[in-house]
């Protein structure tokens, strides 16, 4: 065996083709033809894509996809948000300048659920965290779509959530896509780097 | 503190909180040309880490200096291409 040539390894280890041993010429069509698509693989990977699922409403569950977003936008990421959802209410030009914080199911508020559950309650914790972030010179929703829209982000409004919620097209910030579904999310997904479900 | 740099355009964002400082410096960055530094004052004390971290992982820019005042944080960075 030892003294065997490599042809005779080659003839020993199965059936011997004429691809086992190409020829030069072959060769360098070969890695002509993988070098090909490599460029064009990593063409396409050079832009950064990030993808976001919208699906809360609340003010505080507001502000990380935006926050998200709009950083990701400054790190150069193409962006896509799409909301689904109470997520909606996120981009509808009315409802975004007053979302609301729920007391109620949330142990780190100050107050008892029992307490949390009277009438009026979400106001006025609501008002808390509104005269918070107005104190801390937070960036209100309204801010931050704005700024997301200015450096590019692209925000969706789920079409089927539109209808279930009875929302007119007209409802949201200009510049928002409408007629979009979940394979439009999903596609945006599979081609992005970071995915996230908030 | 800054004549040691060629500061082509300052930036203000004191007061501004996350994400805000770092959303107008990319804004503020676009406008400038190629080699230029951008001084950005902030008043946010995560602008120290997030600014790094921006200008870690974004291309075209490179983080020049950081200076941790008794009041305002100052940054400068500049536009690579």
């Amino acid at each position: 065996m030892s003294t065997d040539t490599p042809d005779a390894t080659a003839d020993d280890t199965g059936d011997t083709t004429e691809s086992e041993t190409p020829s030069r010429a072959e060769l360098a069509a070969r890695v002509e033809e993988l070098e090909a698509s490599l460029a064009a693989v990593t063409e396409d990977d050079d832009q950064k894509k990030m993808s976001i699922i919208a699906t809360k409403g609340t003010l505080d569950m507001a502000y990380p996809p935006l926050i998200l977003a709009s950083t990701a936008a400054a790190f150069g990421y193409d962006v896509t948000v799409f909301h689904t959802f109470w997520g909606l209410d996120i981009l509808h030009e009315e409802r975004s300048k007053d979302l609301k914080l729920s007391s109620v199911g949330n142990p780190n508020m100050p107050v008892p659920n029992a307490v949390a559950a009277l009438p009026g309650m979400d106001r006025m914790t609501t008002k808390m965290m509104e005269k918070k972030i107005a104190d801390n010179d937070t960036a209100t929703i309204e801010e931050l779509i704005e700024t997301s829209l200015d450096m590019g982000v692209e925000f969706q409004a789920c079409q089927m959530t539109i209808e279930l919620m009875d929302y007119d097209e007209e409802d949201f910030y200009d510049d928002v896509t409408t007629g979009v579904g979940a394979a439009t999310a999903l596609q945006d997904m599979a081609d992005a780097d970071i995915q996230l479900l908030v | 503190m800054s004549e040691a740099y060629d500061i082509a355009e300052t930036l203000d964002v004191k007061g501004a909180s996350c994400p805000m400082p770092v959303v107008k410096t990319k804004a503020a960055i676009d406008d400038l040309a190629a080699g230029e530094i951008l001084e950005v004052l902030a008043t946010d004390s995560g602008s120290m880490s997030d600014i790094e971290g921006w200008a870690a992982g974004t291309d075209g820019v490179e983080l020049v200096d950081q200076q941790d005042g008794a009041d305002v944080y100052t940054h400068y960075v500049r536009k690579t291409e």
